[in-house]
């Protein structure tokens, strides 16, 4: 991916920054323009929303053949998450040896690099997480 | 559901081996698999109105874009400037051509069009192929977090495990299976059984899933010609009618779907295919679905009906997906042993398909075989396609 379309999304990939639809108070991850229940109502009543960055595993795998740019971190865990606002989120799972991670597990955010070398030559950073 | 304006029938089948093809270019492998088919529904390629090509990634692996230009001119149909155009729906890119071929002479604008598809993949390593695979999923919210293919499989595998109790073992079942039935097949790329032990203890690529659990890296390309029904009865002595065409498509990331255990894509593409072609699970004798993980055939055939939901991983270990059970799933192999070059895949699968309602299978043959399905995913399930074929 090219620098410039890295640098679009840095407010999500690096606070979890999505959207609230202020008509039905429902919150998307990742952001949205129109809420995909209330349609074009909500054109316009779409708001920034932050979230928070806790959550629980609801299914993950451990990475032996990485795609290419991922090969130091391996094996690393990479789990579905679900916040604690419902949206799904995939992500990695860090500073634990994978014996500890289980479905049901409970984790929060942290920030860091995502990989060494993306296509575009640069280091990419975002979110993570943390067993709690 | 309205019919159809014009029924349309498969009269040629072709295609290459599937494996690791050294020797052979992107441009052979498609002329070969064209040429077969051409030949195999005995027509003059005068007659051919159209063409449409399968591909996911040429532009990845081989720097080449505009491939349906490329292969119109090597199959010999550019002398009539016929339209060629290529379709790309990740690995259902083949699927996807078939009913765009279809839907091109049900429409009524084309008499008789040659659908196919290619793709080679040896031409890279295998982690660079993986990258390249893995194209197929959300580069922003899957790829950039290290997801690969097999990563997001996985995740599916191990809350499939969880809500219904799903082994390794019911796993391994698929692979195992799919070996014994691509060693009856010629043109697969895995000629050879493997045993329940081999793919438990194989080295694991994203865990539950090992190297076993996964379609391999293959080249390959394979062809259909289709013929509105009316004019293949009088030109080809055994035509097979398409009987149900469906598609469907869902969220591209797999966090953005209510589920991860079903792919809602594959149950409303089979539903339609179902309600199109007027019959039930039930009534089908044979099919191919879309292995390119084990546990993509496990959800497969629980969501297209054959299963309940579930019942896949018991269903696979009772031999009900193999010859004499409920129903033979992967008679020719499936993606793990006849090979998974992405965009011929959906068209090697109606081939498959046919030869089993021309009873002309051989050992692998389906007894009485009258009614077949094919199930092609794009991805990890983002596009599904179904169709669904019978005996005239
Ligand atoms: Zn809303």
């Amino acid at each position: 991916m090219g620098v410039a379309r890295y640098w679009r999304q840095q407010d999500q990939r690096y606070n979890l920054g999505g959207s609230k639809c202020t008509i039905c108070n429902r919150e998307f991850f990742p952001s949205r323009t129109m809420c995909p229940i209330c349609h074009r109502r909500s054109l316009g009543k779409m708001e920034k929303y932050h979230f928070k960055g806790f959550g629980k595993v609801t299914s993950f795998t451990v990475v032996h053949d990485p795609a290419p740019g991922y090969r130091s971190q391996v094996p690393y865990i990479l789990a579905t998450i679900e916040l604690e606002e419902g949206d799904l989120v995939l992500g990695q799972i860090v500073d634990c040896p994978p014996s500890e991670v289980e479905i049901g597990s409970d984790v929060e955010m942290v920030f860091r690099k995502l990989s060494e070398e993306g296509k575009s030559g640069t280091i990419q950073y975002g979110y993570k997480f943390r067993l709690k | 559901m309205k019919k159809l304006a014009r029924e349309v029938a498969v009269i040629g089948i072709g295609q290459t081996k599937f494996g690791e093809h050294w020797d052979l270019s992107f441009r052979e492998l498609g002329i070969q698999a064209g040429i077969k088919a051409i030949l195999d529904a005995g027509i003059d390629s005068k007659r051919i109105d159209a063409l449409f090509i399968g591909n996911m990634s040429a532009g990845q692996f081989l720097g080449q874009e505009h491939i349906a230009s490329m292969i119109a001119e090597e199959v010999g149909l550019t002398s009539n400037q016929i339209p060629a155009t290529r379709v790309e729906a990740a690995d259902a890119s083949g699927a996807l051509a078939f009913r765009q071929g279809l839907l091109d002479i049900a429409s009524g604008l084309h008499e008789v069009v040659v659908v196919g598809g290619a793709e080679k993949m040896s031409d890279v390593t295998s982690d660079i192929a993986a990258g390249f695979i893995a194209a197929g999923a959300d580069q922003a919210w899957e790829a950039l977090f290290g997801a690969t293919l097999p990563a997001l499989y996985a995740i599916m595998a191990r809350r499939h495990m969880k809500e219904y109790g799903t082994t390794m073992e019911q796993l391994a079942a698929v692979s195992v299976k799919n070996h014994r039935h691509g060693k009856m097949n010629p043109f697969a790329q895995y000629q050879s059984e493997i045993s329940l032990e081999t793919v438990l203890k194989a080295p694991r690529v994203a865990e539950p899933l090992g190297l076993f659990d996964c379609a391999p890296i293959s080249d390959g390309a394979a062809a259909l010609v289709l013929c509105e029904m009316e004019l293949a009865k009088e030109i080809c002595p055994c035509p097979v009618r398409i009987a149900g065409t469906g598609q469907g498509s869902d969220a591209l990331a797999i966090t953005n779907r209510p589920s991860i255990t079903e792919m809602r894509a594959t149950k409303k593409a089979s539903e339609r295919a179902y309600e199109r072609a007027g019959i039930t699970p039930k009534e089908v004798d044979v099919a191919e679905v879309h292995d390119s993980f084990s546990i993509g055939e496990i959800m497969a055939i629980e969501d297209l009906g054959f299963f309940e939901k579930g019942d896949g991983g018991p269903a696979t270990e009772r031999n009900d997906t193999t010859f004499g059970g409920v129903i033979p799933v992967n008679t020719s192999g499936g993606l793990k042993a006849r090979g998974h070059p992405l965009g011929a895949t959906g068209i090697a699968q109606i081939n498959e398909i046919v030869l089993q309602l021309r009873r002309k299978a051989e050992g692998r043959q389906v007894k009485d075989a009258r009614v077949g399905l094919a199930h092609s995913v794009g991805g990890t399930g983002g596009t599904s396609v179904v169709h669904i074929l019978e005996v005239v």
